[in-house]
């Protein structure tokens, strides 16, 4: 096995084109367990911790840009905490104070796991994705970025960017259910936004972390149709008629907080 | 062209020799890629301080502070540390005086085998570096990364708060 380390985002790029089957890896939180469970024996890894332009946050024009090393400590500091708060919640729930210096929402993205904590809150905040490679930039609102259970769309030679996010400084919560508060799988998670309309996104209750979207009139019936927007599987984890009733309870409390 | 650019880049970026600052010392080593941080510290550098309880983030008994911050040393390579700084639970004591948090585990019975000590003890420092003087809540919440199977943590955090200052 190959490590590269590019010191630029250019020559990361570079590498990625004329080796596509190096696999980037960040804080490795997700690649090095695989790694050492001998699930995968990738050719190369890309080692991306060098690349200074992939790390950080910035405002630009009303939006939050994060790029996609920024870590789950990163996340939960003020004043980006203050700006993004769901995501901050979610990332305090990350594994352990470890993991959170760790991983990064970059790596969430890639792994794109229905239970990736991270993307529910970036989903009710609109984040669109950055990919970039020696061909040029595009970007992809995350819903159209996640096309199934540990898939997105990166092509063989792309790298992730970061996320734009909308709705800072808007009312909005992260809640999830797990056996205990650190070091699990969530059962279900679920980000709430109340701004101009009602959103809710939930992860570990289908295929995908899902967005549901309803006006502002529609409070009452939004946590049943948040349930309902979900196709939940039965799993060593909870059952999906557990997973539905979680749902709505925890819909029906997070627009108890967003509303007060 | 490609394939140049590429062999040429390949020779300086796969890294082999790496500058690896250790306690404060700094170290030149020949890694393989696949080696990952802790066999370097445990068996290149002789520090066993470093524990292995899963190799696959789960307990804590690896963790190490990079540039400062705990970091599981079984889930990085020792290649992606090139040009960093780590700390192990041996570069805490100075002139043989122990840290603070050393003294506290053991004057409060932090352990009992002590196969997760060095672990919580550098979860413990990187805790009280950011956040001088915890909560209950704050400690339970930065050592939830950290599994002990012997002393039920209730020690655990009385040292640690003992080393906040905390009347314990
Ligand atoms: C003990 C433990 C607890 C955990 N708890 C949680 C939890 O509570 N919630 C949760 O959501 N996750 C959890 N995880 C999983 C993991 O920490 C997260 O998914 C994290 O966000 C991964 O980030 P990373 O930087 O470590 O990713 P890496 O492991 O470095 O990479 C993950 C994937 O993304 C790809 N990738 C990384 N960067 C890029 C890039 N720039 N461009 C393209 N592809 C890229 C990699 O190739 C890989 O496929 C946990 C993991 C462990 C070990
Ligand atoms: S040995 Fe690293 S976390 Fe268990
Ligand atoms: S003291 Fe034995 S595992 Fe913690």
């Amino acid at each position: 096995m190959d490590v590269l380390t590019p010191r630029s985002l250019e020559q990361a790029l570079r590498l990625k084109a004329e080796r596509p089957d190096a696999v980037p890896i960040q804080g490795g939180t997700d690649v090095m367990v695989e790694l050492n469970f001998d699930r995968a024996r990738p050719a190369a890894l890309l080692n991306l911790n060098e690349v200074a332009e992939l790390r950080g946050w910035s405002r630009q024009n009303g939006r939050v840009w994060l790029g996609s090393g920024l870590t789950y400590a990163e996340a939960m500091e003020r004043p980006l905490a203050e700006a993004l708060p769901a995501l901050a919640e979610a990332a305090r729930t990350v594994g352990g104070p470890q993991i959170r210096n760790r991983g990064t929402i970059g790596g969430n993205l890639g792994t794109a796991s229905p239970a990736g904590d991270a993307l529910p809150p970036l989903l009710v905040c609109g984040a669109e994705v950055k990919i970039a490679s020696v061909r040029g930039e595009r970007i992809v609102p995350l819903p159209d970025f996640v096309v199934g259970p540990k898939r997105n769309v990166l092509a063989e030679d792309e790298l992730i960017l970061g996320v734009s996010v909308g709705g800072t400084e808007s009312r909005q919560t992260f809640m999830k259910v797990g056996p205990r508060n650190a070091m699990v799988i969530a059962v279900v998670s679920l980000a709430v936004r109340v701004d101009g309309d009602l959103r809710a996104a939930f992860g570990s209750a289908g295929p995908v972390p899902t967005l549901v979207r309803a006006g502002l009139g529609d409070v009452d019936s939004f946590p049943q149709r948040v349930a309902e927007a979900a196709s939940p599987i039965d799993d060593v984890r909870g059952t999906a008629s557990y997973r539905r009733h979680a749902l709505r309870i925890l819909t029906r409390r997070a627009l108890d907080r967003c509303l007060v | 062209m490609l394939a140049l650019s590429f062999s040429l880049c390949r020779k300086e970026l796969a890294v082999g020799q790496v500058s690896i600052t250790v306690n404060g010392a700094e170290h030149i080593l020949e890694l393989e890629p696949r080696e990952l941080l802790v066999y370097v510290l445990r068996e290149r550098l002789g520090l066993t301080g470093t524990n292995v309880g899963c190799d696959t983030s789960s307990c804590g008994a690896c963790t190490v502070l990079l540039d400062g911050e705990s970091v599981k040393s079984c889930t990085l390579l020792g290649v992606q540390v090139d040009g960093h700084e780590i700390t192990t639970i041996e570069g805490l004591a100075t002139n043989g005086t122990m840290h603070p948090v050393q003294e506290a585990f053991h004057e409060q019975h932090g352990l009992q085998c002590g196969y997760c000590t060095p672990g919580f003890i550098m979860a413990a420092v990187s805790l009280l570096d950011e956040t001088p003087n915890p909560s209950e809540e704050e400690i339970r919440h930065a050592l939830e990364g950290n599994l002990c199977r012997c002393t039920g943590y209730q020690n655990i955090v009385r040292a640690v708060q003992a080393a906040a200052g905390v009347e314990v």
